[in-house]
């Protein structure tokens, strides 16, 4: 497994993202500047979280405008690795590489603690070291997470299995108070048809390490490592 | 033509003795940009004219000090061949004015103090203070600072990790915002800020120069207003992206050999940075101002030297280093500008359109700062207390101080401030005494603290400087850590009013005492006076950062609490309720002297809960502070989720004083084997009592009654979303 992160301006999670892939990959990722243009010989693609460009415009827009965007681009097409987490997460609905929009959280603050997921589908190359329906927790640190899409949207990605992880409570099910962000359908992370572009909102990369409170996030780096 | 005579100079805030003494250095009379430039020079801020007589009694030295105060930021060794620097700094004022804005810009202020050392910084903390939570303005405030905060150290990516939060009447008119910064660098890689090497470049990276905090004295002078409106000073405002970016590029050029010295500009912007520089490197300074990146247009000399827009960094660089040094700004998009170099003049010239606006010699600029050794009056003794009785009974006083403003869950406050950010947080806000972070790629951690008890020191100013103190020291303990150092903020009112010199003085006494037995010496500080309004002070508020060092992260020590162990007192507790804060939230007083801190007690104690630490010998650890004996216990009872039996109070001491008194040098441990632990105490001749086991999910007291960890974490979460998230 060949993993590159993409660092734009303002990025902020790129260290710990590299920390978790060096800990399943035992190698350390390539570092991406936004206005290189290429992708050789890469086999995972990861947009970290963070301010990119300071989200002074809508949160991940101008970094979805970057001259490494068509690589990008051109490297989901041939079916390579995708994943956005948080910022990355934004800048991919933003490209429009993922449907839906991340809006400002409906509590209108920042919102950093634990959240529990529920992992909706377990079939994926990012997912299949967990059980499908498995509660893991991980951190979430974001202003902008409360995902959105029309109900037709929302249906389809439901239908064809996209919807990658919800919002739960410790024991899986799905409530309106779990739902810290007020996401449509409690969703929190979501799939390319292909199944082959993550985006999610909490941080599986801060929680790989028993120090730190958890690895509940490690299986999904060793299942990247594995693809 | 705006004429330069001593009311002028008066509105600049210079007195009329400070103005002659210009007139004497300049031999003529100086020009406005001058004026501005002894101006700010000589205040309160950049001169610390008031305390410095104070300051420099303070211990600041010890073997693992590397640079004490004097330089941007305090830095000790912690070994590895890796150095900590760190600081705090108040942003008060501004942050009543302008609460988002005032705080965000003092958590940039104080990143920049750390990163100009060569410090990549991995920890932000504060102390805050404000007004009664009755009033709607506190309630604005408090939102604003929050959001400010977070605002900021979110978006450059450090996380905030601990802080503390307090509110008292005397902070209505003048709330307290003071943010510490922790980096980390090699140790044989720190950057100072001392200009060398004649004819170098200087060279300004980062934000344009806007007319954002231009001096504020002038706002007052009429000429001023008269002459143009856009001249009035507006309050700064904070850019975190610039931050993050300026972040980056200092330190990829601070792993070349290109910078000989490098100095952020804060307070008084281009003006104290370049006097300082080459003030610090015996040297001269040329500046010509018209390469200065400008955000604005037909800004004048005086504006731009005393502009204090945010995010930018004041360099010297070796002149082959140029062309490399400009790609790495150019990189990140950062404006990088040579404007001026350094001389053997030992003067600062300063030029603008062809014209020598300034021209200052430097030894008497800063040798010749004025310097006052202002009167002081002792803060006179509070009377014992003398016997109170329990009005209402211990699980009501319990239930009632879990939730009150000053001891309730600080998680609507933490949850909006990023603290994981990095993925080195071991132990976040909330989850022990200290905060927890580990040395990326080591084992080792640094545990993190902020602490003053502004009541204590109200009423009696040298013990509560020594509690202060005393405390950060045992918050650091609690997890483990070998205490190091610690970072000062002194915030006091009117230094000119005695009174308030002798709060100072004695504070400084207290904290003198306990940093010299503790062995915890202040390696950097800065101070705020004059935090009054309509002549009322706030209470007198050293807040202490202190910093310690774990060798093996994994071995850091939390709060919470398990089932299946005993509860031990260590320390000497006879119940003292003066100040205590039982005494206020539950009879309404605010009397009696504060606890005393024993400092030979307090340091045998610490030596021996570390070192109980380190042998594994004991499973959750919490001093005993605000709040008492049995707030400490139900703190341990919410982390852990877990309930205790707890033994009666002892004979001889009334039972609300044992569970409420706040005792200094006491610590409640959780521990598997209590003979063995006790075994250990008595070797050492330390007093250690059980007081009851762990398990269940309630709080039981024989011969009082029982209260649920649930009821107690009902009490305790809803003060802080009941009142701010409710118009």
């Amino acid at each position: 497994m060949r993993a590159a992160i993409v660092v734009f301006p303002g990025i902020n999670r790129e260290r710990d993202m590299a920390i978790a892939l060096t800990l399943a990959t035992g190698h350390a990722p390539r570092m991406v500047w936004h206005k290189d243009t290429t992708l050789d010989g890469i086999d995972l693609v990861v947009l970290p979280g963070g301010f990119s460009h300071g989200d002074y415009l809508r949160c991940g827009a101008m970094a979805a405008q970057s001259p490494i965007m068509p690589a990008i681009r051109a490297h989901a097409a041939r079916g390579g690795l995708v994943m956005g987490v948080c910022n990355g997460f934004q800048i991919l609905t933003e490209a429009g590489m993922l449907p839906g929009a991340l809006l400002r959280n409906s509590g209108l603050r920042f919102l950093s603690q634990d959240c529990h997921l529920r992992v909706e589908n377990a079939a994926t190359d990012f997912t299949r070291h967990y059980q499908k329906g498995q509660v893991i927790r991980a951190p979430m640190a974001h202003g902008d997470g409360n995902y959105f899409a029309d109900d037709e949207t929302l249906d389809r990605l439901e239908g064809e299995g996209l919807v990658a992880f919800r919002y739960a409570t410790t024991s899986g099910e799905i409530t309106q108070a779990a739902n810290l962000n007020g996401s449509q359908r409690s969703i929190a992370g979501i799939l390319s048809p292909n199944l082959r572009v993550l985006g999610l909102m909490p941080h599986p990369e801060d929680l790989v390490d028993t120090l730190m409170g958890g690895t509940d996030g490690l299986p999904l780096f060793q299942a990247l490592a594995a693809a | 033509m705006i004429e330069i005579n001593q009311a002028l100079a008066a509105s600049f805030g210079l007195s009329a003795e400070e103005y002659a003494n210009v007139l004497r250095i300049m031999g003529r009379t100086p020009t406005l940009t001058e004026l501005g430039v002894f101006s700010v020079m000589w205040s309160e801020h950049c001169s610390y004219k008031s305390s410095r007589v104070w300051l420099k009694t303070l211990p600041t030295k010890a073997p693992w000090v590397i640079h004490g105060p004097g330089e941007n930021a305090g830095v000790v060794d912690i070994g590895d061949g890796l150095a900590a620097v760190f600081k705090m700094e108040s942003h008060n004022h501004p942050s009543f004015i302008e609460p988002y804005q005032g705080a965000a810009t003092g958590v940039g202020g104080i990143l920049r103090d750390v990163f100009t050392m060569g410090a990549r910084p991995i920890a932000n903390l504060n102390a805050l203070r404000f007004g009664d939570p009755s009033l709607p303005r506190t309630k604005r405030i408090v939102d604003g600072v929050v959001r400010g905060i977070g605002g900021y150290g979110n978006c450059v990516g450090v996380p905030t990790v601990g802080g503390e939060v307090n509110f008292h009447p005397a902070y209505n008119g003048n709330p307290l915002v003071n943010a510490m910064t922790v980096g980390i660098a090699r140790k044989d890689r720190i950057f100072l800020s001392a200009a060398a090497g004649i004819g170098n470049p200087v060279v300004y990276v980062g934000s344009k120069t806007g007319r954002d905090g231009i001096h504020g004295a002038t706002m007052a002078s009429t000429e001023f207003d008269a002459s143009s409106e856009d001249k009035r000073p507006t309050v700064h405002v904070g850019d975190p992206f610039t931050e993050k970016l300026l972040i980056e590029a200092c330190l990829e050029l601070m792993a070349t050999d290109a910078i000989v010295a490098i100095q952020d500009m804060g307070a008084a912007g281009l003006t104290s940075s370049s006097v300082e520089m080459a003030g610090k490197g015996g040297v001269g300074i040329e500046l010509n101002l018209d390469h200065v990146p400008q955000r604005e247009t037909h800004m004048t000399a005086y504006e731009m030297m005393l502009s204090e827009s945010q995010e930018r960094m004041l360099m010297v660089i070796r002149p082959d280093r140029e062309a490399m040094a400009r790609a790495i700004f150019d990189k990140w998009d950062l404006d990088f500008a040579i404007i001026g170099h350094i001389t053997d003049t030992g003067r600062i010239v300063v030029t603008h359109n062809g014209v020598v606006e300034a021209d200052i010699p430097l030894a008497p600029l800063a040798d010749d700062a004025p310097l006052y050794n202002r009167p002081t009056t002792e803060t006179p003794k509070r009377p014992p207390l003398g016997p109170v009785a329990d009005p209402v009974g211990i699980l009501a006083a319990l239930q009632k101080l879990i939730g009150c403003p000053d001891l309730c869950s600080r998680a609507w406050i933490t949850n909006q401030y990023d603290s994981t950010v990095g993925g080195q947080t071991v132990r976040r806000p909330g989850a022990a005494d200290a905060a927890v972070v580990r040395l990326e790629g080591t084992n080792r951690a640094l545990a993190l603290t902020t602490d003053v008890t502004p009541r204590y020191v109200f009423a009696d100013p040298e013990m509560g400087g020594r509690q202060a103190v005393a405390e950060a020291w045992r918050n650091l303990t609690a997890v483990g850590a070998r205490p190091l150092a610690i970072t000062d903020n002194m915030n006091f009112g009117n230094p000119q009013k005695p009174e308030i010199m002798g709060q100072f003085a004695a504070a400084i006494r207290g904290m003198s005492d306990a940093c010299r037995v503790l062995d915890f010496p202040v390696v950097s500080g800065n101070v705020s006076l004059y935090n009054e309004t309509e002549g009322r002070a706030i209470l007198p508020t050293p807040a202490i950062g202190g910093l310690g060092v774990l060798d093996d992260a994994a071995k850091s020590m939390g709060i919470g609490l398990q089932p299946g162990l005993g509860l031990v007192l260590v320390g000497t507790l006879v119940g003292h309720l003066g100040q205590s804060l039982w005494l206020r939230e539950i009879t309404g007083r605010e009397d009696g002297p504060p606890p005393p801190v024993d400092l030979a007690a307090e340091r045998a104690v610490g030596d021996f809960i570390r070192a109980q630490i380190k042998a594994g010998a004991i499973t959750a650890c919490h001093d005993i502070a605000d709040g008492g004996l049995l707030v400490a216990v139900a703190e341990m009872a919410l982390a852990g989720a877990c309930g205790a039996h707890l033994d009666r109070a002892p004979k001889g001491i009334d039972p609300h004083a044992f569970w409420f008194g706040e005792d200094q040098g006491c610590y409640v441990v959780a521990v598997l084997e209590p003979d063995a632990f006790f075994l250990e105490a008595l070797v050492m001749d330390l007093p250690a009592i059980r007081i009851g086991q762990t398990g269940g999910g309630d709080l039981k007291l024989d011969g009082v009654g029982t209260i649920s960890v649930e009821t107690l974490r009902a009490e305790h979460d809803r003060f802080f979303p009941a009142w701010m998230e409710t118009p």
